[in-house]
């Protein structure tokens, strides 16, 4: 006992000169290892059965390719299709590969890979985005570089599905263990894992495209958001993907060692109102809540003025996007007297949300507006998400709820009467559906006045849109500004 | 002596047997269902119910209890709704950070309170007992992630001289391992440090007042040398004590500890399978604290009867 005793103060001491070495380099050391923190860690690495976002956050784009990607302003280019044409019935999607390109177990993309990654979403598939390839009648390999999809309607939504994890390509040979060994064509594999800690990816050797600035980027994970922020300042990481508390980023912009960049994101921090159950079933009580809120006053208490107001379920990114956020002003007087006339004068309504930073502190400032128009809210706080899920999501009980929507294009979802809003709006059912199979130009128009529709009936009440707040070190260049994608692109960094 | 042990272990099986029932009741009243959770906000009704079927959800708890003891007897810790890996060696994994960072939080304690303890015993009516017994009194109001948030900003954030947090596995990297240890033991070590130096004051103090003791003065021997030579043993008994106690406590301390540093042990290991309702993680890790807990108990009683030969007797 006591030698050993020995043998851990000689150990300590032995840090002496370590610790006298002053401020290290990040990991590895080498020029080209890049370290990023995230906050949420992926369960596995099976994007086909696991849902979450942090799984695609982490591969795609970079270990897994599709035909098409999604640029930071949101316009869908080309990946492993150099290109493609769209039949004048809009049906027929003929893709023309590239040639040349393997997946990491060797086996070469080709024609066949894209029938069998479309046609698996529908056989293995599990989450609920699957549905994405319901429109998909079939698919013929024309040639090895020559694919084509055939729809059973025309569909606007299923090229951008095809730009997120659902367009992912699959190698034939390489699906045996998706969970612990993805295998794409990205210009990265996946090196190691350690759970809690890290996912470190390295530079595919055979990769077709062109060569990736980071010979290996470490993905490193972190609940806490201080403990994500002490990161980068003492050197742990380079970049902190998504600052998650606006407070703490002018410490990264009074420093100089940092630069920070703010963008959008797909995140629309919604109010949402029980459509289903009155009071709220009535409209002018959603429109006087809606009315009673400041929500300038609000992203500046909650957000720290960070973030973007929106007046419907569109972000800026969307093609069909407008600026919505006049549509209500804020006017207590009006809403006491929509209140009154509602007969709803003494209203007391439960806010159940789920205990996540930007929930709480935006409940507590609605809370206080609400009660000046003599609305009495209770603020209920729930274990996210498998509370909330269950409660507010999955039983509907609830009056007022506060969540972050961070699904592309999820407007959607307020044309499924079932959906947790509990809104049910056949007109708006009826554009949804003539917006996906009209033309371009027609779905742009139609999707605007789904847009409108949702906001004059004040469906919910759009709090703001969450920005993407991405803090670096100045020697890191290529971030993207807008997280529109599914994906922590590291494709283009320089 | 065998008696005593066979007698110990009963109890320490029955404790654990007792704790997995009560573990077990526990995670089946916790809101929140697990099959929902892990296919998140968009699966269809008709999946998760399958899921839940897949999972064993569906079934009588009775089976589900002895279908995870079945497993549990045979080394098996069930699969991870959530990852779908075998929890076991992931838990091994996680037990490894823990236990080192026990083991460093433990030493660091003890190197600041025996000595600490000692010099406010002996000197407890000059200042400088006053002092370090009011040091250890505020010492003890600190919480241990108040004190690493602290040690954070200064000595990684401000000072940069030590990583703010992470692992490195020992066999990859000995010197970052320990400089990635250093903060974390510190911040652990020191709160329970605090609370032993009182105790170990306590319990020399009591020593000191002893019969023995003056004897010993008498025979001739310098104050210094009869505590060494006849007290501390003495003194040890209570101090062990409260050791074994505080062990239990260093593990709860640990779980936080860990969140602050983004250590992979047990502690953040259990905090991610909470939040994602991985109940059989849930079980499995909070089984392996409460056996962890037992054991040191276990060992505490057994340490007794070697350190006074008056209890092998009862």
């Amino acid at each position: 006992m006591r030698v050993r005793f020995r043998v851990a103060i000689a150990a300590l001491l032995l840090l002496v000169p370590a610790c006298s070495a002053g401020s290290t380099a990040t990991v590895g050391g080498g020029e080209s290892t890049l370290a990023v923190g995230f906050s949420a860690e992926p369960k596995n690495f099976d994007f086909t059965t696991t849902d979450g976002s942090a799984i695609p956050q982490a591969l795609l784009y970079n270990v897994y390719e599709g035909l098409v990607k999604l640029d930071g302003s949101g316009r869908i280019v080309p990946l492993l299709a150099k290109s493609w044409t769209i039949s004048p019935d809009r049906l027929r999607y003929d893709f023309r590969l590239h040639e040349g390109v393997s997946f990491s177990n060797g086996a070469p993309f080709t024609a066949e890979d894209v029938k069998f990654s479309i046609e698996r979403v529908r056989t293995e598939w599990t989450v609920s985005l699957k549905s994405a390839m319901d429109v998909v009648d079939h698919v013929e390999v024309v040639g090895p570089a020559h694919a084509r999809v055939v729809l059973n309607r025309p569909s606007n939504s299923w090229l951008f599905s095809m730009a997120g994890r659902v367009g992912a390509m699959f190698s034939r040979t390489g699906v045996s263990d998706l969970a612990s060994k993805p295998v794409g064509t990205g210009p990265y594999l996946v090196a190691d894992r350690r759970r809690g800690e890290e996912i470190v990816l390295r530079e595919n050797p055979d990769y077709w495209g062109e060569d990736p600035a980071y010979d290996a980027v470490h993905l490193k994970y972190y609940a806490d958001p201080t403990a994500l922020n002490n990161a980068l300042l003492s050197n742990g990481i380079d970049v902190i993907s998504a600052i998650a508390a606006p407070d703490s980023v002018p410490q990264f912009e009074a420093d100089e060692r940092f630069q920070v960049s703010q963008g959008t994101t797909n995140g629309e921090v919604v109010l949402a109102f029980n459509n289903a159950r009155p009071p709220l079933d009535d409209l002018r009580v959603r429109r006087a809540l809606t009315m009673a809120i400041d929500r300038e006053a609000l992203l500046a208490t909650a957000m720290a003025g960070r973030g973007t107001l929106i007046g419907s379920m569109v972000p800026p990114t969307d093609p069909w996007y407008e600026d919505l956020s006049g549509y209500y002003p804020h006017d207590p007087d009006r809403a006491r007297a929509l209140l009154a006339a509602a007969g709803a004068t003494d209203l007391s309504l439960r806010l159940r949300i789920p205990n996540l930073p930007y929930a709480m502190s935006s409940a507590q400032v609605i809370t206080s507006q609400l009660a000046e128009v003599g609305v009495q809210v209770t603020i209920e706080p729930l274990d996210f998400p498998a509370v909330w899920l269950q409660s507010v999501f999955t039983d509907h009980d609830y009056d007022l709820s506060i969540i972050q929507h961070v699904e592309a294009r999820d407007i959607t979802t307020f044309g499924d009467p079932d959906y947790y809003w509990g809104y049910d709006n056949p007109r708006v059912r009826e554009l949804l559906t003539e917006a996906d199979s009209g033309t371009p130009e027609q779905r742009i128009a139609t999707m605007r006045e789904v847009a409108r529709t949702i906001t004059a009936d004040a469906a919910a009440c759009w709090l703001f849109l969450f920005p993407n707040v991405v803090a670096a070190k100045k020697k890191v260049t290529g971030l993207v500004r807008n997280q529109v994608s599914e994906s922590f692109d590291l494709t283009g960094l320089t | 002596m065998i008696g005593a042990v066979l007698r110990r272990g009963t109890i320490f099986l029955a404790s654990v047997l007792a704790a997995s029932i009560v573990i077990f009741l526990c995670m089946a009243v916790l809101p929140g269902d697990p099959a929902q959770v892990a296919l998140g906000v968009n699966a269809t009704p008709e999946l998760v119910q399958r899921t839940r079927q897949e999972f064993g959800l569906d079934r009588p708890l009775l089976t589900q209890y002895l279908d995870w003891m079945g497993g549990l007897a045979g080394g098996d810790f069930g699969r991870s709704y959530v990852t779908g890996q075998p929890i076991g060696p992931q838990l091994a994994d996680r037990l490894g950070v823990t236990l080192w960072l026990v083991g460093a939080g433990m030493l660091v304690a003890l190197l600041l309170a025996l000595p600490l303890g000692i010099l406010a015993a002996v000197r407890h009516r000059r200042p400088s007992g006053t002092v370090v017994t009011g040091l250890a009194q505020l010492g003890v109001a600190v919480p241990a992630f108040l004190a690493g948030i602290i040690l954070v900003q200064v000595f990684a954030v401000r000072l940069g001289w030590l990583p703010s947090g992470g692992w490195t596995p020992p066999v990859r990297d000995p010197v970052e391992w320990l400089r990635g240890l250093v903060l974390p033991a510190i911040s652990l070590g020191l709160v329970q440090g605090a609370v032993l130096t009182r105790y170990v004051r306590s319990a020399v103090l009591d020593v000191l007042g002893e019969d023995y003791l003056r004897t010993a003065r008498a025979k001739g021997l310098r104050p210094g040398q009869a505590l060494v030579r006849h007290g501390l043993r003495n003194a040890a008994v209570p101090v062990v004590t409260v050791l074994g106690l505080q062990l239990a406590t260093l593990l709860v301390g640990a779980v936080v500890v860990e969140r602050v540093f983004v250590l992979p042990g047990l502690g953040s290991m259990l905090l991610d399978a909470v939040s994602a309702r991985d109940l059989l993680a849930v079980q499995g890790i909070v089984l392996v604290l409460v056996v962890g807990v037992l054991l040191v108990n276990f060992a505490v009683d057994l340490l007794y009867t070697v350190l006074d030969p008056r209890l092998r007797r009862s």
